[in-house]
């Protein structure tokens, strides 16, 4: 049969089991995810016949000369929508915690859910579409060869969005599997694992064509990340159902083993998919807008099995002092340490990656903002082993120092790099001579670079008061402070914390302004960043003088 | 739990294995895969490499 018709009658099939699985849920979440489930794809059989159509009548054509990027594109798109909603949420919890009022007294709107709605939004919504879509750009142009089964790569994209939707609308509903970076329940960690495979099947399938004997090391680098994140999640996610058709489930680990299971997965997610993940754009992009070759290939590849071998081993770290053997807590504070020197190996390689065009982090925001990004993950990679060692650990763990400390690695880091990709791409996906503006980029620049350091600052000061007011004992063996006077302390730096997330919010909305209006095709008539300094009047030889 | 060990056998043995024999393994294959980095005529690969992505931006030619 036509392999179009099947695929019709396949999305048909697959909403009508969709709406017959909403009819017996035992839950009302899980009627509501199957319903958006048989939505989706409704939607995906219109969109097939409608293409089908347009094809035929020739209202449209395929060209498959070319590199594919329609994907790409949608990608760019989504990044951008999804930070500002990510940003957004994560204002609003800010604000919350600094006044309680704004939870609004409604479940749906209270702290507890819109946590996660918050960080798997940034992290998977924002962080992941950047990485899908960037992961699409650079294996096409390094392997020179157009991606492999388009088809399935439009099903990557749809199908994560349709991921991100149901793990939102779930947390919001109180669907939770309360695993850190991994709350979807398990019918939405199947649907992720379908779309997953598919994803790394384009990406493996388009190395296996290319015509460029070498794969250049980014690809490595999302290689491991696509790879990496599939085990993470299949391992972490094992749970049993409570029924086929609720949205309940219990993990398949218990006690001690299920929180290393938990932090195994947890760290390496952020190994994994927060770093490995985006190095694979630093290692693409920072030498493509420099206009420069990385400055050491070969530490790029030390750089890459290093963190391959010491990452896996660190997860232990978030259980010091906890029913997790000793060893095991020490295994995974030394493997932090030594994780130090391959971090800041590529931190330096990045940033040595300008070494002799300086001058453009004066006259090119983009740099600039890259430049940034690397200075971030060098602070957060040198903070993070600090904060493993077990003495260090006893007065951070459990304050809002690892807050701060998540967000200099996630709104430094991860946030920078990708608003420089982003800024990188539009201007070329869009065909356009240039981005609408630059000069805005410096805006969402200081925004968010004031951002970050009210944020960060805040953190460090809150949580090293926290831990040493939880210590704190009297002369007669009690603890000084109770628990809501440790809150009180900290109120005013709740403040300035929500402060910096909305310096860092407006940047974002000029990254999101500047984004759409390149889409639009406008350029905004500005001053240049640069002017040549240049004064004919001097520009003459030196005549020789009259005697007096 | 292999060959008939209780659980905490199994668990033995494997933390035995880990901090011993897999260790070295672990290591071995990780100073081959960056020694390899360093092997004659490595360096002009490596500059062919880090250069590849300039050879041509928008075509596969």
């Amino acid at each position: 049969m036509d392999f179009r018709i099947l695929r019709t009658a396949g999305w048909s099939l697959a909403a009508l089991l969709a709406l017959a699985a909403a009819t017996q849920a035992v839950d009302t979440p899980f009627a509501v995810h199957m319903i958006i489930f048989a939505v989706a794809a409704a939607l995906m059989v219109v969109a097939t016949l409608n293409r089908e159509h347009k094809l035929a009548v020739g209202s449209i054509s395929q060209d498959l000369t070319g590199y594919d990027d329609d994907v790409i594109r949608w990608g760019v798109i989504a990044t951008t929508f999804w930070g500002v909603v990510g940003l957004l949420a994560g204002l609003l919890i800010a604000s919350q915690l600094a006044f309680p009022l704004l939870n609004l007294d409604i479940e749906y709107t209270s702290f507890g859910r819109l946590r996660p709605l918050h960080t798997s939004a940034v992290i998977f919504a924002f962080g992941g579409n950047a990485l899908i879509a960037t992961s699409f750009y650079v294996v096409q142009r390094t392997c020179r060869a157009r991606l492999a089964f388009g088809g399935l790569a439009r099903f990557v994209f749809w199908g994560y969005q349709l991921f991100i939707v149901l793990a939102a609308t779930g947390y919001v509903m109180g669907v939770t599997a309360a695993r850190e970076y991994a709350e979807p329940e398990w019918h939405v960690d199947i649907w992720l694992t379908i779309v997953w495979v598919a994803y790394l099947a384009v990406f493996v399938g388009t190395l296996v064509k290319r015509r460029e004997p070498h794969i250049y090391v980014a690809n490595w680098f999302y290689l491991s990340f696509i790879i990496t994140v599939a085990m993470l999640h299949l391992v972490n996610n094992l749970a049993v159902p409570v029924s086929m058709f609720g949205s309940k489930s219990y993990s398949a680990f218990a006690g001690v083993q299920d929180a290393l299971t938990q932090w195994w997965y947890g760290h390496n997610a952020v190994g994994f998919f927060l770093t490995a993940g985006f190095l694979a754009m630093m290692y693409y992009f920072v030498p493509k807008q420099a206009e420069r070759p990385v400055y050491s290939y070969r530490l790029s590849i030390m750089h890459f099995w290093s963190l391959i071998f010491l990452y896996i081993w660190a997860g232990p770290h978030h259980l010091h002092y906890t029913a997790l053997p000793d060893w095991a807590g020490t295994l995974g504070m030394v493997f932090s340490i030594m994780l130090w020197m391959p971090s800041w190996g590529g931190m330096i390689n990045g940033l040595m990656t300008l070494n002799g065009a300086w001058d453009k982090i004066r006259t090119d925001p983009i740099i600039r903002m890259m430049v940034m990004a690397l200075a971030f993950y060098g602070m957060s990679t040198f903070e993070g082993p600090m904060m493993s060692i077990k003495s260090v650990n006893s007065l951070s763990h459990y304050t809002d120092w690892t807050i701060g400390h998540v967000h200099s690695g996630a709104l430094g880091w991860n946030g920078m790099i990708t608003f420089a990709c982003m800024y990188y791409l539009a201007p070329r996906l869009w065909n356009r001579e240039r981005l609408y503006s630059l000069r805005l980029i410096n805006w969402h620049f200081w925004l968010a670079t004031i951002g970050i350091v009210l944020y960060t600052a805040s953190m460090w000061v809150a949580g090293i008061t926290q831990g040493l007011m939880w210590r704190e004992y009297g002369a007669d063996g009690y603890l000084v402070n109770s628990f809501i006077e440790t809150v009180e302390a900290l109120h005013p730096m709740y403040l300035m914390r929500a402060t910096g997330g909305l310096f860092y919010l407006s940047g974002g909305l000029i990254f999101a302004f500047n984004i759409a209006m390149t889409i639009k095709g406008r350029i905004r008539i500005e001053k240049p960043m640069t002017e040549t300094p240049y004064d004919a009047a001097a520009d003459r030889p030196l005549l020789a003088q009259p005697a007096e | 739990m292999t060959l008939g060990m209780t659980a905490v056998e199994t668990y033995d043995a494997l933390r035995h294995f880990a901090d011993s024999w897999g260790l070295v393994m672990l290591g071995g294959i990780f100073l081959c895969l960056v020694g390899w980095t360093f092997r004659k005529g490595a360096s002009a690969d490596m500059d062919r490499a880090a250069n590849s992505i300039f050879e041509d931006d928008d075509h596969g030619a």
